[in-house]
């Protein structure tokens, strides 16, 4: 009784969790989910175990019937001996073969009870949803006062009615079940109710039966099942607890439960005839339990896995080392002394089932003290991963190797130790891409602030959170004082940014990385991030590793311009001097930045293809497939390297860089003064 | 979900009114517990009203005295208008009298203040023990097996605790009492006597509901592990321990603490099968003896105590929950 109300309101909430992310896709796709189950060892293994246990219950009394009344009355109350298993009872008879031909009675009224449950819980659910706005929030206040109430009350109520047998308890339990359905229904039904294909249905004016039975109930079938099967598992438990309390089954007739509970008063002289019904009860349980978790977890992991590759697929990697990929020789700026931050040969792998996959294969970058480097590229290019690696945050199955990396005289591939915990904690600071998410929302900002100081400098939280004050004023946060001691969700996006920049204030910065810092942000909050990103560099004398897919972004804040490319750096050269880029992609991600010259009557320019595969890099030169200038030599991967251009010398891996300042194609080039992304050049 | 999603992007549109979430929150719990506690009370008190035919011939069998038949009508007000009924009912809920058991003829207080005791000492006791093994139980295979480290350690906790989580508290009290009463006789078999008394039946209901809350803890510290501001927390180069405790924990504690809640109200539940089964001196067995001999007056008692209590637990869960996560007032405001 308890039992089948707690477990149904956990398996709701899980599989509504579960069914959620998925539920948006057509319904021929989610019944396949469900014949999943059949094409994994276990969950042949339930469903077997479903079969048998209702195949015993239609076949048990038939088989073993007579059995089970015939009185042995030489063993009266017996142990286990041969010829009785499982022992006899008071009255002789074999208790195996009682406990075989409960399974009808015990199987069956607990299916009813699901059936009673499940039938007027989605009639509640669908109606409280059908209903008019008023009507449904009164029906969501009653089913979330039942959703409350154990299933024990509606038992004791029904028992008290019905008086003590089956009938009560059927009822009973099906009630208890009702309300945990009816907000399953509700909330998945309500769902499916605001996606656009039901929308479009009431705009052709389809009626509200129709688009329930149409639209609703096969989009909701699947969690339903799921949830139903668990729902029978406990359900099933729950009536054995009846039975064994005296509420269920009455003799003559006997259940599980009715067995247990004589089983319990032999428990001295034959313990199996209370551990036989009590395995029959625990195995036909879990065998319920066990289809639905699974059907639950299927639903559930589908969804994950169809993400995770989206994610691999955007991360961009190759499964095979392209000829010379090992073979990148060193930067042409040879790392000086006041080098901050000193990458060589940076490789970050991940390893599948298909072979490793490379994202990042073999960065050398370099970025001195107080210089703003960029990192540009399509999604997929690998920075952020670079990012990310460099600054030691990838984990698991992520693998990072590198020849050098060294950080400010701290070797970040060997393991850190307490002192150099502390340099990295004071000295490299990171801004993350979403503000949103980048904080802690159950922790005050300042507190998330002054945690840097207390952590690696010794100060106490009173001087750490005054320091946390003044920094976020120094970030320009109005009334820093009242505003350190608020939630981040109080703040907005752009003020959740600055407080991150504040946050890599606390200690003395050596090195700010910003990854997409401004992306998730409205287009005149990315300005006044981006001047205070500079205006903090500029202060604090960090260095900046801006890591952005807007060249326009990149151009107005760093010294430096380093362009990835399906996990490799193709270009590297001073943003003064990007007009000249020599390389195929870094002109073709300048054509696509619009400027105020950019024609309007013309569509804006991009790049034509797609970043390549990550399965199936192509050999040779990644961009080939894309290139306008691309012949058979680009088979041959190019490797990084200098290429004299009319001014500064820059690095290029390109077999056909563009030598000359205008381009031999005749598109014109942009002016880079006049580069930026429409509203930033205006708001300046 | 639509409409749930509406009201939070509307309420946090009108965040100036901040001061004022508090006295709307307060305002509706209070709202749904007055009308949960009036639906329970009516409920109580419509249950011998339902019963089909006559419910003191039902007690007292078709045979009985017709004088014996009206005596026990008056007694229980039955021979009175229906509207009568209620109000002399809420009139005598408000003095606290619940009227006198038909089974024992003593005062269903008397018998609620002897018994309840135990029950609320098993419940709670068991509950802290549930949450003192699954919190950290949770917790610590969240850390080993993030990133999917530890396939094998994984594959194991899952797999035990979602059998143990799916055999029921009394299935697991009798096998304790085989194991423990009877073949090994380390503990008593049943009743209430000092600390020994309390292991089997608190160690048949923490078991299955300390498994099934850690699992839950596990997948939901997993989540906040993967979260943003957790590689923030890395970010800052925080000790790990700091990470886990202070930035992830208490963010994977909204969901813990709701669990917790329906926890307990189920474990008040739980308590009526494990406390007949070890013939725990609570309100259980009181509960089934009350049924079966049709003692309306202790059975309509039971009720509103049960259910008093869950009202009582939820109520509790959510003013907590308000007060730990912070958006959740803003969310139900």
């Amino acid at each position: 009784m308890s039992a089948a109300n707690d477990h149904v309101d956990a398996s709701v909430d899980s599989t509504a969790k579960d069914a959620a992310p998925s539920s948006g896709k057509p319904v021929s796709g989610r019944r396949s989910r469900l014949a999943m189950l059949f094409a994994t060892p276990v969950g042949i293994a339930a469903i077997t175990a479903d079969l048998l246990v209702i195949l015993l219950a239609v076949f048990g009394p038939i088989i073993w019937g007579t059995r089970a009344e015939t009185n042995d009355f030489d063993n009266l109350d017996s142990g286990p001996i041969s010829g009785h298993p499982f022992g006899t009872d008071k009255l002789g008879r074999d208790i195996l073969a009682r406990v075989l031909v409960a399974a009808r009675l015990s199987i069956g009224l607990a299916l009813s009870a699901t059936l009673i449950g499940i039938v007027v819980g989605v009639l509640i659910g669908t109606m409280a949803n059908l209903a008019g706005r008023r009507l449904s929030r009164v029906f969501s206040t009653f089913i979330g006062i039942a959703v409350a109430f154990p299933g024990l009350l509606l038992a004791l109520f029904f028992a008290v009615i019905f008086g003590a047998g089956p009938t009560g308890a059927v009822l009973a339990l099906g009630a208890a079940m009702a309300p945990g359905f009816a907000r399953l229904t509700q909330t998945l039904s309500a769902s499916v109710v605001g996606r656009d294909f039901v929308s479009a249905a009431k705009v052709l004016g389809v009626s509200r039966l129709r688009v329930l039975t149409r639209h609703v109930v096969p989009n909701i079938a699947e969690p339903l099942i799921v949830n139903a099967t668990l729902a029978a598992g406990s359900c099933l438990l729950a009536f054995a607890g009846l039975s064994f309390l005296g509420l269920g089954v009455q003799l003559p007739s006997y259940d599980w439960g009715r067995m247990l509970a004589e089983g319990l008063n032999a428990i001295y002289t034959n313990p199996m005839a209370a551990l036989g019904p009590a395995l029959a009860i625990v195995l036909s349980g879990l065998a319920f339990n066990l289809t639905g978790e699974l059907g639950a977890q299927l639903a559930g992991r589908r969804t994950t896995r169809g993400r995770r590759r989206q994610r691999g697929a955007a991360d961009g990697s190759d499964d095979q080392r392209a000829p010379g990929a090992g073979g990148l020789p060193a930067a042409a700026d040879t790392p000086s002394s006041d080098a901050v931050l000193v990458v060589r040969n940076l490789r970050v792998s991940v390893r599948t089932d298909g072979g490793t996959i490379e994202p990042v294969r073999g960065v050398d970058l370099t970025v001195r003290a107080g210089e703003a480097v960029g990192i540009v590229g399509e999604s997929g290019s690998g920075k952020s991963l670079t990012a990310l690696s460099i600054a030691g945050l990838t984990h698991e199955p992520l693998e990072v190797t590198a020849d050098e990396l060294w950080f400010d005289e701290l070797d970040l591939r060997s393991a850190i130790g307490r002192r150099g915990r502390a340099q990295l904690g004071t000295s490299l600071s990171l801004v993350f891409q979403d503000p949103m998410s980048s904080l802690n929302p159950t922790m005050r900002v300042g507190d998330q602030l002054a945690e840097v100081a207390t952590e690696h400098q010794h100060l106490s939280w009173k001087n750490a959170r005054e320091r946390a004050v003044s920094r976020l004023r120094d970030v320009r946060i109005a009334a820093p004082g009242r505003r350190a001691r608020q939630l981040p969700h109080e703040w907005s996006g752009g003020m959740r940014q600055r407080a991150m920049i504040g946050m890599g204030l606390m200690g003395e910065p050596k090195l700010l990385i910003a990854d997409e810092p401004t992306t998730a942000l409205d287009v005149t909050v990315q300005q006044q991030v981006l001047e205070l990103l500079e205006s903090t560099k500029q202060q604090s004398g960090a260095a900046l590793l801006l890591i952005s897919h807007d060249l326009s972004v990149v151009s107005s804040v760093c010294d430096r311009v380093v362009v990835m490319y399906a996990g490799r750096i193709v270009e590297e050269l001073p943003t003064a001097d990007l007009e000249h880029a020599r390389h195929p992609y870094t002109k073709a991600l300048l054509r696509a930045v619009p400027s105020m010259d950019t024609p309007r009557e013309e569509p804006l320019a991009t790049i034509a293809g797609r970043p390549p595969d990550p399965a199936s890099l192509p050999v040779g030169c990644p961009f080939a497939p894309r290139c306008p200038r691309a012949d058979d030599r680009c088979r041959v991967e190019p490797a990084l390297l200098p290429v004299a251009g009319r001014r500064a010398l820059g690095l290029a891996a390109c077999h056909h860089p563009h030598l000359d300042p205008v381009s031999e194609s005749g598109v014109s080039i942009v002016d880079i003064s006049k580069v930026g992304a429409p509203g930033i050049g205006e708001t300046r | 979900m639509a409409t749930v999603e509406t009201t939070i992007a509307g309420a946090s549109r009108r965040q100036s009114l901040l001061a004022n979430e508090w006295v709307r929150f307060a305002v509706r719990r209070l709202g749904i517990l007055v009308l949960s506690m009036w639906l329970l009370v009516t409920f109580a008190f419509g249950m011998i009203h339902l019963i089909p035919g006559d419910p003191v011939r039902a007690a007292l069998g078709f045979n009985a005295d017709p004088a014996l038949v009206a005596a026990r009508r008056a007694e229980l007000g039955l021979d009175q208008g229906l509207l009568t009924q209620y109000w002399t009912y809420l009139g005598q809920l408000l003095h606290g009298d619940l009227g006198t058991s038909l089974q024992s003829r003593l005062p269903v207080s008397q018998v609620i203040s002897d018994r309840l005791p135990n029950t609320l000492a098993l419940a709670g006791i068991t509950f802290v023990v549930t949450l003192l093994i699954a919190v950290p139980l949770g917790v610590g295979m969240a850390i080993l097996t993030q990133h999917g480290r530890r396939r094998g350690t994984e594959l194991g906790y899952t797999s035990g605790a979602m059998v143990l989580s799916a055999i029921p508290e009394f299935l697991l009290a009798v096998v304790l009492v085989y194991l423990f009463a009877v073949k090994f006789q380390l503990l008593p078999i049943a009743g209430r006597a000092g600390f020994s008394s309390f292991i089997l039946p608190v160690a048949a209901m923490t078991l299955g509901s300390a498994a099934a809350i850690s699992r839950i803890v596990r997948v939901e510290m997993l989540s906040v592990l993967g979260q943003d501001f957790v590689r923030t927390a890395a970010a800052k180069r925080l000790r790990p321990h700091r990470i886990y405790l202070r930035h992830a924990l208490p963010n994977a504690m909204t969901a813990t603490l709701t669990l917790s809640g329906l926890l307990l109200s189920s474990l008040v539940a739980a308590t009526v099968l494990v406390e007949n089964i070890f013939a725990w001196p609570g309100l259980g067995p009181t509960m089934v003896s009350s049924i079966l001999s049709k003692d309306f007056p202790m059975v309509r008692a039971i009720v509103l105590v049960y259910g008093g209590l869950v009202l009582l637990i939820n109520l509790v869960v959510d003013i907590v929950l308000a007060i730990v996560d912070p958006r959740s007032a803003i969310r139900k405001a």
